[in-house]
């Protein structure tokens, strides 16, 4: 690859930390009106909700019972009340099992 | 406190790992070398962003574009840190300034939905620490063995950055029916945009955060107005 590649490189890593940065360090010691900073509390769960939905359902392409099953046993693990590794372990064995025998 | 964070991250480095050697192994076939590979992984730190590049690459796309494509991935950010400011202990902005790098849609999850009131400067440098390790560790690995894991297990592996979210959610959700509405809202506006196409994934993500955000906080303000009349 030519210098091309590290010029892209430097301009990727500059666009991925300005948004990551720029409120970080702009906002921090300032008070922010209530209506706003209830909304940005309200950010991490739409988040994830977002995060999570439709993307869960597509993790293997084309087979969307594989994520359906993903789903329910990462949810049905998590409303057992496990914390959040044996639920990621859980869910990966559930897959493991079920394509193992299905695949 | 920074052992504490990388115990809570360990579920991302395990997230990332599947992803991130696959990562290496299409870099390289896409003809990057194994350096090169890695310091994308290295400079840059993220996932989406990362494996559309590889894509436009292949296809001979202007690099100016490419960037381009990544601000456009990654404006979503801009919403996250700011929110994870009010959760962020107050610090000196130049050790915030190193802790933004690390900050993605997964560490964001991690460190947003802590139960003590503030999170400290530590514990987020454990959590994007391990991560990060992770990511980069492991491209360079797939670059260097330059094969996949066993079919059943990569694919097994895939739900695990997803798991890990909805690990991440459903504590907060019992008992809370605010953050069941934020997550529904959430889910379905982002849902709603998927499927008709009208957004690409990086912009869809962002307006259906802000909406549910936004839309949430607007009912709440009118039940609570409407509890006091």
């Amino acid at each position: 690859m030519e210098s091309w590649y590290w010029w892209m490189l430097l301009g990727m890593a500059l666009v991925t930390y300005i948004p990551r940065a720029i409120p970080l360090t702009f906002l921090e010691g300032r008070e922010l009106p209530p209506v706003v900073s209830g909304v940005l509390r309200n950010i991490p769960y739409a988040v994830l909700g977002a995060l999570i939905f439709p993307a869960i359902l597509y993790v293997q392409e084309g087979n969307l019972l594989f994520g359906l099953i993903g789903a329910i046993a990462a949810f049905a693990i998590a409303f057992a009340g496990a914390n959040v590794i044996v639920v990621v372990m859980g869910s990966i064995a559930v897959l493991a099992v079920y394509s193992l025998i299905f695949g | 406190m920074f052992i504490n964070g990388i115990r809570a991250g360990t579920s991302i480095a395990i997230g990332y790992f599947p992803i991130a050697l696959t990562f290496g192994l299409l870099a390289k076939t896409s003809g990057l070398s194994m350096w090169e590979a890695t310091a994308m992984s290295i400079f840059v730190f993220a996932g989406a962003s990362q494996y559309i590049a590889l894509t436009l690459i292949t296809k001979g796309v202007d690099p100016i574009l490419i960037v381009l494509n990544t601000f456009v991935v990654n404006i979503r950010h801009f919403l996250m840190t700011a929110s994870l400011n009010e959760k962020m202990q107050p610090d000196a902005p130049w050790k915030k300034a190193i802790y933004a790098f690390g900050v993605t849609d997964e560490s964001f999850s991690v460190l947003a939905t802590r139960k003590e009131h503030k999170v400290h400067t530590l514990f987020a440098a454990g959590v994007i620490v391990i991560a990060y390790g992770s990511w980069v560790l492991f491209t360079a690995v797939g670059h260097v063995i330059g094969a996949n894991l066993p079919a059943f297990l990569q694919a097994a592996m895939s739900i695990a950055l997803y798991a890990m979210f909805v690990g991440l959610l459903v504590p907060s959700m019992k008992g809370n029916r605010k953050v069941i509405f934020l997550a529904l809202f959430g889910a379905v506006i982002h849902s709603l945009l998927y499927w008709t196409g009208l957004l690409s994934t990086g912009w869809a993500i962002l307006v259906a955060t802000l909406g549910s955000a936004i839309l949430v906080e607007v009912l709440y303000a009118r039940i609570l107005k409407g509890s006091e009349a």
